[in-house]
């Protein structure tokens, strides 16, 4: 299991805005130790982020996103008190799910 | 034309027209542009992680005594670590030293939680392999200083004293470069790359400069303890390293604390 990650969600006129970052080395597997041996790749692939079991965001990931990935995005609707679920997986099957009620 | 070809080009037009109004810009520009980019990226400052692990540090029963930190005073009494920064370094009676935060854990570490001293200092800074829990805890309580204004005292005469030399090593030109911290830090408007230097010697330079560290280095992805700038500024002019929360890196943290008193404090920063 990762990570924790740190969500906020806030409504305003309707639209719920939602910032999340989330804790991952994402090594691209490019890069290479002192002694010359490659650090093996280990990135998130997939992200996921759900309002109340509705889907309102899917996005693939990969080696170009930086170590602790920032996420910002916005879907209409959402009230306080409400439930956003943010999750995502890596490449080694790794999975990681937090939550965070949306405030006003 | 459907409507949105049209946005696309009145996108392009204000687009052309801004990316002109910018060429007229002098070069002061790009380091706002940097100051914009730091702004964006300020609110997802990974920092809060390495704050959260601190905090598990603090409250956690480690070292052969099984003790956590809880006890540990910082200057506002046991366990008190609201705003406990902004007044550091300080004069401690029990150690009869003046002590940065660093320097204070460390105190609290080997006597409270009875962890040989050497056994922290070997690594006292976090590298991409590894965490480092002093460094940790340093993220933890400065975290907690966070719009707190500076007042570092420089009552006692040891503080006083300590302020005296590190204004002193500030401004001592020495190593195979000839350098002093002065060197870089005492002039206006400079910049070592596309970083502004701050001048020492003006104190909204040295407010800004001080109150925004330690802080989240995004090009080594780690969170960096003032220690650790400082034996990383030892390191650029080619000095000795410096022994961890020695004398002469608290003598040195007490006059840019000092420097930096009044502003409020707004760390964990974030850099380049």
């Amino acid at each position: 299991m990762g990570n924790p990650m740190k969500i906020r969600a806030a409504v305003k006129d309707g639209v719920t805005e939602v910032k999340v970052l989330m804790q991952h080395d994402m090594e691209t597997g490019l890069r290479k130790e002192a002694d010359g041996t490659l650090v093996p790749a280990w990135f998130i692939t997939e992200v996921k982020a759900q309002h109340q079991g509705r889907t309102v965001l899917e996005a693939q990931y990969g080696q170009s996103i930086s170590k602790n990935p920032y996420l910002l995005f916005r879907f209409k609707g959402g009230a306080v008190g409400e439930k956003v679920t943010v999750s995502w997986t890596d490449n080694k099957g790794d999975t990681r799910t937090d939550e965070a009620a949306i405030a006003a | 034309m459907n409507t949105s070809n049209l946005t696309r080009m009145i996108l392009v037009l204000a687009l052309t027209a801004s990316g002109s109004a910018l060429a007229a810009d002098t070069a002061a520009s790009d380091s706002d542009k940097i100051e914009q980019y730091r702004e964006m990226i300020s609110d997802g400052n990974p920092a809060d992680f390495d704050e959260m692990r601190g905090e598990e540090l603090w409250k956690k029963a480690a070292g052969p005594k099984q003790a956590s930190l809880e006890k540990c005073d910082l200057g506002k009494g046991p366990g008190v670590v609201k705003g406990a920064y902004a007044a550091l370094p300080r004069y401690f009676k029990d150690t009869k030293m003046v002590q940065d935060l660093e320097s204070r854990l460390l105190t609290c570490m080997t006597t409270l939680q009875g962890i040989p001293e050497e056994e922290i200092t070997a690594k006292p800074f976090a590298s991409d392999k590894k965490a480092s829990d002093i460094s940790s805890l340093a993220s933890y309580v400065v975290g907690q200083s966070k719009g707190i204004k500076m007042a570092v005292s420089t009552r006692h005469p040891k503080e006083k004293e300590a302020f005296e030399i590190g204004r002193r090593i500030f401004n001592y030109r020495a190593g195979p470069y000839d350098f002093a911290c002065s060197t870089c830090h005492a002039t206006s408007d400079v910049r070592i790359r596309m970083q502004d230097l701050p001048n020492f010697h003006v104190k909204e330079d040295a407010q800004a400069a001080y109150t925004s560290w330690p802080a989240y280095r995004v090009s080594q992805g780690l969170t960096r303890s003032f220690q650790w700038r400082l034996n990383d500024c030892f390191r650029q002019q080619r000095f000795p390293e410096p022994k961890f929360a020695s004398e002469v890196t608290v003598a040195l943290t007490m006059y840019l604390a000092v420097s930096a008193n009044g502003a409020e404090y707004v760390g964990p920063g974030l850099k380049r």
